[in-house]
């Protein structure tokens, strides 16, 4: 029968992962979620926690090119992943152009969703390109909005797919 | 959260050997962890050591043979179970019941194993594999069995899963011939939100367009996700007719045992029995190509 050093885990686990390009080796404890590992252990701050429990979706970000709930994920689950977070969409101090269209639009007004309506609309025109508008609004029903209304946000969205905002 | 290991095994017999080197700690089996993170951050549940599943390539497999029908690995995460062609070809109510469970990034989690082992009674997943007649395959250091789905829930939040056994995944035998199924659930709004009742059907048809089989099972609406074996026994032997469907759709009331809760009263919920009965029927034989409605 095989035996399993269970006597050799530990209340630290060590987590090695890039995020937004850049590769990281941090310590966690088992318990802590990938959403507080981001932000307290790495200070990225941009993902934000609205409910805690998979409903609201400010803490979306992409592991391993999916999107996720970063409150519901373990931090030491990511050991070996891919992650992007909001920090990681501008390139070289541009900004993404859904970060363009949402300001263009005025797709935020206390701006708390914004980082994980990003990386929902970032993830759907990656898998499709060219969203319908009901597509669009079932590929944000994961995100929650307490300002806008969602009507900008789909505006925005839909703007980027049409090529209208680069 | 109140503190915990965390193990992922690569292998199943390091997952059987930590199951059983277990000795009084509660273990807890993680899959995408939709439930289960939750219920230990509010303490719902406790552990001691959490197990993640998802590095045992045993319960990541999704493979299908026209003889031995579809295996669903427990850790296999919904999207994976809804864009596969294959399901969406000879399981049409799998496809429909895994694109059902939360957001995108709730299915690119969330495993069937998850959706099963939480045992919740409006688990989307559920009905669908019903009327599979799906089995479950379990496995632990003592050994391995299967039992089938149906028998699988004792309770709402309980199984037949003994403290050391896992859930490795469910084998769906091949669909009938001439079949085609259907699941709805209701909810107030298009997205995100726990079934008030849910329905599937199946249909099988012979050569003369009569009833060779029919499969309907319930979510919602008893303590755990049941048949609907009246409904079914109206059906196998007829023609479907729209009447037909409407009697079915009076006897699958029979099988419910509901509360009433915030979502709905006892009533309504056996009111959505029979609509969903009717309208997963009709949409079954429509893809058979019989329309009825
Ligand atoms: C926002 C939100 C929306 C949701 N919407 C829906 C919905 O529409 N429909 C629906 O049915 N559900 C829904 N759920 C519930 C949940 O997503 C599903 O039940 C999901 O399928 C659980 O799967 P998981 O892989 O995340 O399970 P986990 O959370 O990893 O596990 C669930 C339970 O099963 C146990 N377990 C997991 N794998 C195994 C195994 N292999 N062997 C033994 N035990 C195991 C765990 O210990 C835990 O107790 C929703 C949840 C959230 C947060
Ligand atoms: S904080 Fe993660 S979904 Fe709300
Ligand atoms: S802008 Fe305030 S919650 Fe969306």
């Amino acid at each position: 029968m095989t035996t399993f050093p269970l006597d050799k885990l530990s209340l630290r686990t060590q987590v090695r992962m890039k995020v937004n390009g850049e590769p990281h080796v941090l310590l966690v404890k088992p318990w802590q979620t990938l959403l507080e590992a981001l932000r307290e252990e790495l200070g990225l701050t941009g993902t934000k926690e609205g409910c805690g429990n998979g409903n609201c979706g400010c803490c979306t970000i992409l592991m391993n090119g999916k999107t996720v709930n970063s409150c519901l994920v373990l931090a030491p689950e990511a050991d070996g992943a891919e992650i992007l977070t909001v920090e990681g969409l501008a390139q070289n101090g541009r900004l993404d152009p859904l970060q363009k269209a949402f300001i263009q639009y005025g797709a935020l007004q206390c701006g708390f969703c914004t980082p994980g309506f990003l990386l929902s609309a970032k993830y759907l025109l990656q898998e499709n390109p060219n969203p319908t508008e009901h597509q669009v609004r079932l590929a944000i029903a994961g995100n929650l909005c307490r300002c806008t209304g969602y009507d900008k946000i789909v505006r925005a969205i839909l703007a980027v797919a049409r090529g209208e905002v680069q | 959260m109140r503190p915990f290991e965390y193990v992922a095994p690569k292998r199943l017999r390091e997952a059987y050997a930590i199951l059983a080197q277990a000795d009084g700690r509660t273990v807890r089996p993680l899959a995408g962890g939709t439930d289960l993170i939750d219920q230990l951050r509010v303490g719902r549940k406790r552990a001691d050591l959490v197990m993640d599943v998802k590095h045992i390539p045993e319960l990541m497999r999704l493979e299908w043979g026209p003889r031995k029908g579809l295996y669903i690995g427990a850790g296999v995460p919904c999207y994976r179970v809804y864009k596969d062609p294959v399901v969406a070809q000879h399981y049409p109510a799998i496809r429909d019941g895994a694109m059902l469970v939360g957001s995108w990034q709730i299915q690119h989690r969330a495993s069937l194993g998850g959706n099963i082992c939480n045992a919740a009674p409006s688990a989307d997943t559920v009905p669908p594999l019903l009327v599979y007649e799906a089995i479950a395959h379990i496995g632990g250091p003592r050994g391995e069995r299967e039992v089938p789905l149906e028998r699988f829930f004792t309770g709402p939040g309980q199984t037949v899963l003994a403290p050391d056994e896992i859930l490795l995944g469910v084998r769906v035998p091949p669909p009938p011939p001439r079949s085609s199924s259907h699941y709805l659930r209701f909810i107030p709004r298009e997205e995100m939100d726990i079934a008030v009742a849910g329905v599937a059907s199946l249909v099988a048809l012979d050569s003369r367009g009569v009833v060779a089989r029919a499969r309907i099972a319930l979510s919602a609406v008893a303590p755990t996700p049941v048949r609907a074996r009246d409904a079914e026994a109206v059906l196998e032997g007829q023609r479907p007719t729209p009447a037909l469907l409407v009697e079915a759709g009076e006897k699958a009331v029979l099988a419910t045992n509901p509360i009433t809760d915030v979502r709905g009263s006892i009533a309504y919920r056996k009111e959505l029995v029979k609509v969903l009965t009717r309208r997963t029927l009709s949409k079954a034989l429509a893809d058979l190509g019989i329309t009825l409605e």
